[in-house]
């Protein structure tokens, strides 16, 4: 409980320096919290608004399945089979740091302008942190609980529907959430220059018309359905951690 | 443990641990005393954890005191007191004369129940850390370091990382690292606890020539109720938590014994009389186990 | 391991060539990739030129301040969050929640108020970085064994010492991850950046030649960040195993 007060508490100060910066640097720059949430109201009283949330929200969708599904499998495979593993995991861990942004030319040069382009920006964002926690959580598997599978005689199946992803998941959970949070940035980044839907694409609108309350206002709602996201993710990661530790 | 070890100790006696002896030490000083001394641990949600105590004991200069006693009734507290690692509640703790507060005196050397090796340095590098940390010029610390080396069995391992090692001989690289600084004191919280049966016995067997050698006085944290028998010339016994010392006994063993008197007819009379003694004691302290942390 | 490098190597040699093959046959046009012999033949050029040497020092100049800070900045906000247990509990949802927050959207703002130049880029290089060496500080500490801090006081070394002697190599582990994490994510921050909104740099110049139809530019830029980015990391890859080795990890 106290805890949850001083988290509030650092939220309020969060918000005070967010008006402290406006003051400081003008309305031309920074929206006051005030006229932010103001804007942000409107928004969410106005039906074009909820469509260009779809539309990112629906891509993200996509996306996310995309790579959750793809990096699971590319990470049991690698996790299973040792040298697989080690052969991938370096090439893995360079694509992650990789600036996905540069590869944006050629997806939009295969896919052109339009959904399956977020779609597959997002997709490329999520899919490596995926598959690198699925490869390590299923790496670190003890290894007695695959003798066990060996001396109950399970298939190769069996192992991975009743061992493998039961040990794993609490490692996939936290994989999710940095694919999701990935996926996310890949999808608006995709919104920003090349769609003329999405809240990608209402910001990058928002400062073109110098619309400073409604670019800012976007961004909070925006920052706001992410974390609460993560936070429910965050639970289940936190709770499945506990009953393992 | 190879003979070797030993001829070499015999043959570096006067060059390795031991220190000049103090002119006029007489037997029965008193090395460090606790008065009283009582430790209560914060406890989970606002309660309040009595670990240890009260407890007074007086260790003399040169004796090796053990003390057993069932897990968690407050041994290591006791010793995490006695070494200024944390202070106590209530009571005093002196240190050859000295008020121990807040900070380790110089002179006490600690080896702990769990590994306390640094993985990031080598053994030679390890058994060195307080001797530089302490200034000491190179040729001293090559000399000691060498020294403790060969007595602790170590010498093809002086380059190698503690990740290399087994448990036994990592425990050995913290023995000798806290030998090599020279202590008059020597606290070793269930330094064997991890090994298997035979080792300890020759590890028991090793830490009685050090004591030989070096004069410190000695206190050993065990669980182990034959270890305490063979090594100790006094044992203390610690009740179920809060820990307090209920009985004092003595071991009349000579100066010079090692492992063997395990096969001495009063060996195994001062074993029978300490599990008498710690039955019930066990008993309470695995009943409340539920309870504890 | 020897052998997984190799088929590693043979891995990656075996994918050029096929994208090779697909571009000189035809089945990947030229209008979406030239083949990679040509990519490698034109930054060749472009290096040689050095007409893009202002881009690539600004954009590395950029990366190198952005991951310094972030290194830096993460590592002592970290080491103060890890000895204020209460601040960091009321923090800690916020710092596992930060990912989630889509960065690039504040960019713009950011040109708002600091205008057109590196600041921006930096910042964002660095707020992308730093919440991951802070994590990863937070966790090293926490998983410094007592007794060895113990151990630093038994032989008399007051928080300083402790901090630099015992407190740093055995969190270090945890901070060479930090590290890693660090660099990569301060070359996504920046290069992002430029690519968004910008005037100079790696990211810009690659945006500025797909713009222009000057595909020959863009992929030989693309594979100099690509490569780049793959030597730095082989390179803390290397350095991790070297010091890590000997511990047994
Ligand atoms: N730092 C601490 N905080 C709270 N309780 C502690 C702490 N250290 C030890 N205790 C508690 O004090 C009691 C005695 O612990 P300890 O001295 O470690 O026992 P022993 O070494 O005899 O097994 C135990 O119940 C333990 O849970
Ligand atoms: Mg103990």
């Amino acid at each position: 409980m106290r805890q949850f007060f001083d988290s509030l508490v650092f939220a309020a100060v969060l918000v005070a320096i967010w008006q402290g910066l406006h003051w400081f640097a003008g309305d031309i720059a920074i929206a006051s919290p005030g006229v932010t949430a103001e804007r942000a109201m409107v928004l969410l009283g106005s039906p074009s608004f909820w469509g260009h949330f779809r539309e990112t929200f629906s891509a993200l969708g996509y996306a996310l399945a995309i790579a959750v599904l793809g990096g699971m499998t590319i990470g049991l495979v690698l996790g299973l089979h040792r040298l697989s593993g080690e052969v991938a995991e370096p090439i893995l861990v360079s694509l992650y740091s990789l600036p996905k942004i540069t590869l944006y030319p050629l997806i939009l040069l295969i896919f052109g302008l339009g959904m399956s382009a977020k779609v597959a920006f997002g997709a490329i964002h999520g899919i490596i942190p995926v598959a690198i926690f699925t490869m390590g959580a299923v790496k670190t598997i003890a290894p007695v609980y695959f003798k066990t599978a060996r001396v109950l005689q399970l298939s190769r199946r069996q192992l991975v529907a009743t061992v493998v992803i039961p040990a794993a998941i609490p490692e996939l959970v936290s994989g999710l959430r940095v694919g999701f949070s990935l996926t996310l940035l890949g999808v608006l980044i995709g919104e920003m220059f090349a769609s003329q839907r999405g809240l990608g694409f209402l910001v990058m609108n928002a400062i073109g018309t110098l619309d400073v309350p409604t670019m800012m206002a976007v961004v909070l709602l925006l920052a706001l359905v992410a974390v609460m996201i993560s936070a429910g993710l965050l639970y289940l990661d936190r709770r499945l951690h506990h009953r393992v530790a | 443990m190879s003979g070797s070890v030993v001829d070499m100790a015999a043959a570096q006696r006067g060059r390795g641990f031991a220190r000049e002896p103090k002119p006029g030490g007489d037997m029965a000083e008193v090395h460090a005393e606790l008065t009283g001394v009582k430790r209560v641990y914060p406890g989970a949600d606002g309660g309040s954890v009595h670990a240890l105590g009260p407890v007074d004991l007086k260790l003399a200069r040169g004796e090796f005191y053990s003390v057993v006693g069932p897990s968690g009734c407050g041994k290591s507290t006791l010793l995490d007191v006695l070494a200024g690692l944390s202070a106590p509640t209530e009571g005093s703790i002196l240190f050859e004369g000295r008020e121990v507060a807040g900070r380790v005196p110089p002179g006490i050397g600690v080896v702990f129940q769990e590994d306390a090796s640094f993985p990031w340095l080598t053994v030679q590098d390890n058994i060195a850390f307080g001797l530089r940390r302490a200034g000491t010029d190179a040729a001293e610390v090559d000399r000691r370091v060498s020294y403790a080396i060969g007595f602790m069995g170590l010498k093809d391992f002086r380059k190698a990382y503690p990740a290399q090692l087994s448990g036994g001989m990592r425990q050995r690289v913290c023995i000798a690292r806290t030998l090599v600084m020279q202590p008059r004191l020597i606290l070793l919280d269930e330094p064997f606890g991890a090994l298997d049966a035979q080792t300890r016995l020759l590890m028991g067997d090793e830490l009685l020539k050090l004591w030989r050698e070096t004069g410190a006085t000695v206190m050993l944290i065990t669980h182990a109720l034959d270890e305490a028998a063979m090594l100790s010339d006094r044992i203390g016994v610690m009740s179920a938590r809060p820990g307090r010392l209920i009985a004092d006994i003595r071991t009349e063993w000579p100066r010079e014994r090692d492992s063997r008197i395990a096969a001495e007819e009063s060996f195994g009379a001062i074993t029978s009389r300490l599990w008498g003694l710690l039955r019930d004691e066990t008993v309470k302290a695995a009943g409340m186990s539920g309870s504890s942390r | 391991m020897k052998r997984a490098t190799w088929i590693r190597t043979l891995v990656v040699i075996g994918f050029v060539l096929l994208l090779e093959g697909l571009c000189r046959w035809g089945v990947i046009g030229r209008m979406t990739m030239i083949p990679p012999s040509e990519m490698a033949d034109q930054l060749w050029k472009l290096l040689q030129s050095g007409r893009y040497n202002g881009h690539i020092f600004e954009t590395l100049g950029n990366v190198a301040v952005a991951f310094v800070s972030a290194v830096v900045g993460g590592f002592v906000i970290g080491s103060i969050l890890h000895s204020l247990p209460r601040a960091r509990r009321a923090i800690d949802p916020f710092l596992a929640t930060y990912y989630a927050i889509p960065f690039f959207a504040f960019y713009p703002l950011l040109v708002v108020i600091f205008g057109l130049n590196a600041a921006p880029i930096i910042l964002i290089g660095f707020l992308f970085g730093v919440v991951a060496m802070i994590i990863n500080t937070m966790n090293g500490l926490d998983r410094i064994p007592r007794v060895l801090i113990k151990t630093a006081r038994v032989n008399g070394l007051g928080p300083l010492r402790t901090a630099w002697l015992i407190k740093l190599p055995s969190a270090a582990p945890q901070l060479f991850t930090g590290i890693k994490l660090a660099i990569a994510y301060s070359f996504i921050g920046v290069i992002a950046a430029e690519f968004i909104m910008s005037t100079s740099g790696l990211g810009y110049s690659i945006a500025y030649a797909f713009n222009n139809f000057d595909n020959r530019t863009m992929y030989a830029l693309m594979l100099f960040i690509i490569t780049l980015v793959t030597i730095v990391n082989a390179f803390f890859h290397v350095w991790e195993r070297r010091i890590m080795a000997r511990r047994g990890q």
